[in-house]
């Protein structure tokens, strides 16, 4: 199917139809019951859940490929989301030409950022990313207020005035798709089940996709085992006639653009950007996912996504009173202590939770949840057939 | 002129910490050839050890006081602190009133202990693993000590005084000459500048003349050949982790008066001091007290009002700014060693 | 004719003359040996050759065309492929993928952005590696991972990665250094059946004088970074200033 081979078709049709029933598959519980908070399926986490996983899938091009380590991945981000708004703000309210701005001038910053950061390698890599991301964060925020609107940030106000379809009652103009808006949605109920069908995700969850594939395509094309080759053995590329850097900046600009990307899907989502969208800790958490669902395999990133924001936004929410009701069943002294135990590790802890994670992950897992999932399959798959030779094992990671 | 001496005063002291993070570490990155993204939360478990200590030493308990009685006319309750109680009112209340320089002698124990945990719990693990890897481990431990200190002591910052003898300020315009009240220094920076000063001075003279030092320098230098002298250098090393954490640790305890400890700092310290390591040049200890004060005084310059109407906004990217230049233009950075760090 | 011609080279370190005044011809179709004791010079000359160093004087010549100035890569371009004393492969990749990046290096030139393309469709390419890779006795080892390989597999590896690029000029840098008897043996029978079925120019530096006579056409021998002597291994066996210079009073094993 498209260029695949079976098995990443099989990987392309499991993200398809995950991003198309995340409505359903998000919102297992019935409304009102006691497990409803663990319900994802609304429509703005829905949307930052395939927005990040276009992040991270980009970052681990970059990271997961060539081995280097950008801290600074979130600058290109909020790039793309100045440029979308701006889009919005001058041009047209429809989404499409924003997001098309995003990723080019997204790239375009990779371009000179990659080009300067990589005359270093390793740490001093890492520090230089780091370095220009701060300082684009701190421009942003102070210096360039007048194209960033500082700390404020930009939001679509009525007295924008787009070239095209601006909103005619002088009203705040929405961001549609030729005339259909983000935050249109249909709601389905079945039974005690309420399912939200958004317009904006499902827009969203379409670029997912398609940069889920083109990721495919990089992993499997003689590029992608060239970039593998930069993290390998660079001293060997030279030598076998190969520019490792101008591999590794493609590697960069195609990353820093899928940041572009999503920068410019979340301004399509809610109209308004800040500063703190390029602050360090941003770039930080882009790392932590895709370390946590596994650098460098296909699944990993979005995985980490999910699980990231997940944990943000549904585990964070839980607080003594909800464990006090779950563990009610419990006698009184053995329930105090229980949830005296937990807690810290949930609701505002959850980012406690989320560190010993990464640094499990980093310690025990360098292939992330994916590897973790692969052990486990291969345990129950040797249960199974106990002395077939195992002929997946040697293939590697994916 | 008094402008710019103020601006240069000003500088030291965030300069000093600078340099005692930075100091640290270098020495992790110079002996064990590690990457410490975890050093930040050091400084700030230091910066908490005087939270701590202001906390135990303010432990009260209730006494009656027969001598005063409350609205009811029975026997007041009164809130007596312990160590008033064992070292009399007057006493006690200096005790109290000097917690954080007392957080030291609790400190440095505490961060030579964790720093060891530290080593050998952790780190050990990694030598051999990718800088990336040692980053990334570092970094998640950096979040997970955050959270915990967060935990335990609320998201809010925690105002730590310094003792009441140095809360003022020192007119330093008065002695170079200037007109009162034109450059004043706050006794308490000074302080900070010369302890700075101090802990430095100590690593270097242990370094340079001691055996233990002599050792560690010559270890730095090439690993193997001193393994090969039967000298157990990894014992070495992880004192030398033991030391940079106590480091960070005093620096921590010392700047808590300065800026409030909160479970965040580590992280704003460890950016800059990153910056300022590979500014000064990667393993490289001269270096990184050298681009620690020059930094802090940097920033401090930028900050100048005619500055900034000059150049907006220059004072919160000087550093990277800097940064990037010296890393391209000069790619050891301003004292590194060759080698160091490059394929 | 002279593939490689050497004029007149120098490279100063500070005080240290590494190489003075070097001159070499390394001959079509032969294999030309660089011997000499430790700090004569022979890594720096290398490193000269393949454009990691720029020397302070002189001229190398590869086909008509100076090496000098040149990078690494572009210097491979040009059809010189360097071996190296520790087998640098991708120990990451498998080793078919480590066949497949120099035949596309060839094919494509120092960068290519063929991110679109599928590497299971280049079937060119694939059946070049299989040949070359049927050639050194590996082609039941093409899903390995290189790093899982033995020392001797990782260096018959790295040299079918240089020789499917088909280069004018091998360049081979201790190839037997730290190797067990057995692989240093494989080595050297390996290394001869190239000679014979690809003809392939080679200069190599080598330690080992089994190595050195059992390869070598015409031997160069460096001592404090300048060429004593050069002839057949045959005179270089019995030349006084060799033995005086280079193997020291005593006589070695190898060489009588």
């Amino acid at each position: 199917m498209f260029g695949l081979t079976r098995k990443d078709s099989k990987l392309m049709l499991i993200v398809f139809g995950l991003v198309m029933l995340a409505p359903f598959i998000l919102n297992p519980f019935p409304e009102g019951s006691a497990m409803a908070q663990f319900n994802a399926g609304y429509p703005d986490l829905m949307q930052r859940f395939v927005i990040f996983g276009i992040f991270a899938v980009g970052f681990n091009l970059l990271f997961g490929l060539t081995g280097y380590l950008s801290f600074g991945h979130a600058a290109f981000l909020g790039i793309g989301s100045y440029a979308a708004i701006w889009s919005m703000k001058l041009v047209t309210l429809n989404v499409i030409p924003g997001i098309l701005v995003s990723i080019v001038v997204a790239g375009a910053f990779a371009l000179v950022v990659g080009f300067v950061s990589l005359r270093r390698s390793g740490i001093y890599f890492s520090i230089l990313t780091l370095a220009f991301a701060q300082m684009m964060f701190a421009m942003a925020y102070s210096v360039l207020t007048p194209i960033t609107g500082g700390e404020t940030g930009l939001q679509i106000k009525n007295t924008d005035t787009p070239l095209f379809g601006g909103p005619a009652d002088g009203g705040i103009g929405r961001a549609n798709l030729f005339g259909a808006e983000m935050g249109n949605s249909y709601e389905l109920s079945l039974g005690n089940h309420l399912f939200t069908f958004n317009l904006g995700y499902y827009i969203a969850g379409v670029f997912l996709l398609i940069a889920f594939y083109v990721s495919i395509r990089i992993f499997r094309s003689p590029f992608g085992i060239m970039l593998r080759a930069v993290k390998s053995n660079q001293q060997r590329m030279n030598y076998t006639g190969l520019t490792p850097k101008r591999y590794t900046l493609s590697a960069f600009v195609i990353s820093g653009m899928y940041a572009g990307l999503a920068g410019g899907l979340m301004v399509a989502m809610d109209t308004q950007v800040g500063p703190e969208r390029m602050f360090w800790t941003a770039s930080g958490e882009v790392v932590i996912m895709t370390i946590l669902g596994g650098a460098g395999t296909l699944m990993g990133p979005v995985l980490g996504a999910g699980v990231i924001k997940y944990m943000e936004n549904i585990i964070s929410k839980i607080n003594k009173d909800i464990l006090h009701e779950w563990f009610a069943f419990m006698p009184d002294g053995f329930e105090d202590v229980i949830v005296a135990l937990v807690y810290p590790f949930i609701g505002k802890g959850w980012h406690l939770t989320m560190g010993i994670l990464f640094m499990m992950v980093v310690i025990f897992l360098p292939g992330g949840l994916v590897e973790g999932g692969q052990r486990i399959a291969k345990l129950f798959r040797r249960n199974k057939t106990s002395d077939t030779q195992d002929a997946t094992s040697r293939t590697p990671a994916e | 002129m008094d402008q710019i001496i103020v601006q240069v005063l000003n500088g030291l002291d965030k300069g000093s910490a600078y340099a005692l993070i930075a100091l640290g570490l270098t020495i992790i990155f110079g002996t064990l050839g590690v990457v410490n993204f975890a050093h930040g939360a050091l400084f700030m478990m230091g910066a908490f050890c005087a939270v701590i200590t202001s906390k135990i030493l303010s432990v009260s308990h209730q006494v009656v006081d027969p001598t005063r009685s409350d609205f009811l006319g029975n026997p007041m309750q009164v809130d007596t602190f312990y160590v008033q109680d064992w070292f009399g009112m007057a006493a006690g209340q200096t005790i109290m009133d000097w917690a954080v320089p007392i957080a030291i002698l609790f400190a440095i124990p505490v961060m030579i202990f964790v720093g060891f945990a530290m080593e050998r719990g952790l780190i050990k693990h990694f030598y051999k693993r990718p800088h990336a890897d040692q980053i990334l481990v570092t970094f998640g431990l950096a979040l997970v000590i955050g959270e915990i200190i967060k935990y335990f002591f609320g998201a809010n910052p925690i105002q730590t005084p310094a003792p009441p003898a140095f809360t003022g300020s020192l007119d330093f315009g008065m002695i170079l000459g200037y007109e009162a009240q034109t450059i004043m220094y706050p006794y308490w920076r000074l302080v900070y500048f010369f302890f700075s000063a101090f802990i430095i001075a100590g690593v270097f003279a242990f370094l340079q003349f001691t055996t233990f030092g002599m050792v560690v320098r010559a270890g730095m230098a090439d690993r193997e050949t001193v393994g090969l002298l039967g000298i157990d250098i990894d014992k070495r090393f992880t004192f030398m982790f033991g030391l940079a954490a106590a480091v960070a640790g005093v620096a921590g305890v010392m700047y808590a008066p300065i800026v409030a400890p909160n479970y965040f700092m580590g992280m704003d310290f460890l950016v800059l001091s990153f910056v300022v390591v590979v500014v000064g040049g990667m393993g490289s200890l001269p270096g990184a007290v050298a681009a620690g004060f020059l930094l802090g005084v940097l920033e401090s310059f930028a900050s100048m009002p005619a500055v900034i109407d000059l150049l907006p906004g220059i004072n919160q990217i000087i550093i990277y700014l800097v940064a990037i230049i010296i890393l391209l233009t000069r790619p050891r950075g301003l004292m590194g060693r060759k080698g160091v760090m490059e394929e | 004719m002279a593939l490689l011609s050497v004029k007149g080279v120098n490279k100063r370190f500070g005080g240290l003359q590494a190489l003075g005044d070097v001159n070499l011809d390394v001959m079509e179709n032969t294999c030309h040996a660089i011997i000499g004791p430790n700090g004569a010079g022979k890594s720096t000359l290398l490193n000269v050759l393949v454009g990691k160093l720029i020397p302070d004087s002189g001229s190398v010549i590869f086909d008509g065309q100076s090496v000098l100035g040149r990078k690494p890569h572009q210097i491979n371009q040009m059809g010189i492929s360097r071996v190296f004393q520790t087998p640098e492969i991708f120990a990451d990749l498998n080793v078919m993928e480590n066949m497949l990046i120099p035949c596309f290096a060839k094919r494509d030139g120092a960068f290519r952005m063929h991110a679109f393309e599928s590497v299971r469709h280049e079937k060119s390419m694939i059946k070049k590696a299989e040949a070359m890779l049927d050639e050194v006795n590996m082609l039941d080892k093409r899903d390995m991972q290189a790093s899982a390989m033995s020392r001797g597999d990782k260096r018959r590896l790295e040299m079918a990665m240089c020789l499917v690029q088909e280069p004018r000029l091998l360049l081979l840098d201790e190839p037997t250094a730290g190797m067990a008897r057995a692989d240093t043996e494989n080595t050297i029978e390996l290394l001869k059946l190239i000679r014979k079925d690809r003809g392939v120019t080679m200069a190599i530096i080598e330690h080992d004088m089994n190595v050195v006579f059992s390869l070598a056409d015409r031997i160069t021998v460096l001592a404090q970074g300048t060429p004593l002597v050069e002839d057949t291994p045959d005179k270089i066996k019995g030349h006084p200033k060799v033995r005086e210079a280079y193997l020291g009073e005593a006589p070695v094993e190898g060489v009588n």
